[in-house]
């Protein structure tokens, strides 16, 4: 696979170590003394000393993170101070409800943002060509919570096709599921269907200016053969990693859309946590998604280096 | 040979034609784009609605009427109004305020934070650099909204906080932008022969790195106050940002969501001010980038 990804291997450690120290410092913000919080309504001094013993909040910082980051490691993200439940199986209850989420949304998004990239860059500075430009842009700057608000009142409440909220488990009923799924998704993918649209604009530009695509053309081949066969395929690569990097945008407009269409997902759980005060939830998710976001990026590294060749000898 | 020492008239003429600076050629290569123009007059009405909403409007943004609970729009209330009786326009005008202040200052903060630490990483390098870059590439790691989301939580619900969590957020996009900039002025002979005159390198870093990062770190700025808007939009949608009854974009669409089937109308005006804003920010942005880095064309 060669040594470059062997580089980005040996970097993804110190920085999910460094996201872990982040998160952890997150709860020094906090106002107030998290004893407190938990002990409820009246403060009992003695609870409050049981408690600072037990979350190790009377040991000096350091040795709270060593403490705190040991448990991690072991996959104890600690409990939810409102539910009494581990974190991480909260977390696992709920990941596959926005893992269904983000790759429906992402396959909307590649269905729609690469041909329209193609399209634009084939028909270059035409009538097509900045009616897609205007669409993307027009994309980037919808709120998406917003354009999940319109959705609903358009498709939900003035068509009565699709139900305005609500989420059933692809293995309890599949069409259901799809059904309540499919305009989140549509929602969470818009914004990324048009940053694919420029990278794939852009790269497809570059693509159809190359030797081998004008070796192409002089072989006599048709057009329809060497934009699909010959450019696009080479065009595909930065789109891949470029892609993976809308994965951040996926899983925070996952936080809105989620909300808004009452999904029972990852974004939901963050935001129930934060007005109920379970910081250790609110730290679970940000850790958990920090490392699948930096995983995947690994991943698409490894893919990028699958797909090009020329990365192998490197 | 006195003859071709003596300049032509014509030659003399091209002389002393005035040399267009750096800074007209870009405000001319931004006049010359229309889109960008009118980005830049949608922003100007978007600022004059909201520094002027008190003068313009009637209506209150926070009294509320018992006898005009959501009426549709009309001649006396052009947009409509709420759940409690408000003038929806003025609601809008007056959450423009927040929005714009909000994108503004959190961009502020980011740049105050990022552009320092770019500055210092790009041009001392050595572990000053491996540390902020590290740094930076965690924070990056964490999805930029759930990450302030997780702050504002942390700090506390409210406008103020809500500025702080997103500027700190997007702080690291600055600081990368700033390095890279720095890196690539670090290379000018002007600056190799201001270091080789003895001037201290902090002296070298203010007077002669700094003016050259500007134009790539205001572009930056611009598209990130359009992002500012929609995170300080999406914050207070969630209840984290302004508190009611002060109005926000946001935090209208939040109440707007109960109302979907009688009231439509508390649900479009807002989000269209959020869209126009942030659509008229990412074209000025847009705009600024090709006229200040022709090469990025």
């Amino acid at each position: 696979m060669g040594s470059h990804f062997n580089r980005r291997l040996a970097q993804v450690v110190p920085t999910i170590l460094l996201v872990s120290i982040l998160v952890f410092g997150l709860q020094q913000l906090m106002p107030g003394d998290p004893a407190l919080v938990l002990a409820g309504e009246t403060p009992d001094p003695q609870v409050i000393a049981q408690i600072r013993t037990e979350l190790w909040l009377d040991r000096p910082l350091p040795i709270q993170y060593l403490h705190w980051i040991g448990n991690v490691l072991q996959g104890n993200l600690g409990f939810s101070w409102r539910i009494r439940e581990p974190v991480a199986q909260l977390i696992l209850t709920k990941l596959p409800v926005t893992a269904q989420l983000a790759v429906m949304a992402f396959v909307i998004a590649v269905m729609i943002g690469v041909p329209a990239g193609v399209l634009s860059a084939v028909k270059r500075n035409t009538v097509f060509d900045y009616a897609a430009s205007a669409i993307g842009l027009a994309g980037l700057s919808t709120p998406n919570f917003w354009l999940g608000i319109m959705l609903i009142l358009l498709v939900s409440v003035q068509l009565g096709w699709l139900p305005p909220s609500g989420y059933v488990p692809l293995t309890e009923d599949w069409r259901q599921s799809l059904a309540t799924t499919i305009m989140p998704a549509f929602v969470l993918g818009n914004a990324i269907a048009a940053v694919l649209m420029r990278h794939t604009r852009s790269a497809m530009l570059t693509a159809m200016g190359q030797d081998y695509v004008r070796t192409a053309r002089a072989k006599g081949l048709r057009e329809r053969i060497v934009v699909i066969h010959h450019a696009l395929r080479n065009a595909l690569v930065p789109v891949v990693t470029l892609g993976a990097l809308e994965l951040g945008t996926l899983l925070s407009g996952a936080v809105l859309t989620e909300q808004v269409f009452s999904i029972p997902g990852f974004g939901k759980m963050i935001v129930d946590a934060v007005f109920n005060r379970d910081y250790p939830v609110v730290q679970g998710v940000v850790l958990v998604t920090a490392t699948v976001y930096i995983l995947l990026n690994l991943l698409a590294d490894a893919l990028y280096v699958l797909i090009n060749p020329r990365m192998r000898a490197t | 040979m006195s003859a071709t020492a003596l300049p032509a008239p014509a030659a003399i003429r091209v002389a002393a034609s005035p040399v267009s600076s750096p800074l007209a050629l870009a405000v001319g290569r931004f006049r010359s784009r229309p889109v960008a123009v009118a980005g830049l007059a949608v922003v100007l009405i978007f600022v004059l609605v909201a520094a002027l909403a008190p003068v313009i409007t009637p209506y209150s943004p926070i009294a509320t009427s018992w006898s005009a609970i959501r009426k549709a729009p009309s001649v006396a209330h052009w947009m409509g109004t709420d759940e409690n009786g408000r003038d929806v326009l003025a609601r809008v005008m007056f959450g423009a305020q927040a929005s714009l202040l909000a994108g503004v200052i959190s961009v502020m903060i980011a740049a105050g934070i990022g552009v320092p630490l770019g500055l210092i990483s790009g041009f001392f390098r050595g572990t000053a650099d491996a540390l902020i870059g590290r740094i930076a590439d965690a924070m990056l790691s964490c999805p930029f909204l759930i990450l302030a989301i997780a702050l504002a939580a942390f700090l506390g619900p409210s406008l103020e906080n809500a500025m702080i969590a997103i500027g700190v957020t997007a702080a690291p996009v600055f600081m990368r932008v700033a390095r890279g900039a720095t890196l690539d002025a670090a290379t000018n002979e002007y600056v190799e022969a201001a270091r080789a005159l003895g001037n201290p390198k902090w002296r070298v870093a203010i007077r002669h790195i700094l003016p050259n990062i500007v134009p790539p770190v205001m572009v930056q700025a611009t598209l990130a106050i359009a992002q500012a808007i929609i995170a300080e939009a999406s914050l207070s949608f969630l209840g984290l940002g302004q508190q009611p009854p002060d109005p926000s974009w946001g935090s209208m669409l939040n109440a707007a969501q109960r109302f979907l089937t009688q009231a439509p109308w508390l649900a479009i005006f807002p989000g269209a001010a959020i869209f126009l804003a942030v659509l008229a920010f990412n074209l000025v942005g847009d705009g600024l980038r090709d006229a200040l880095d022709p090469r990025a064309r």
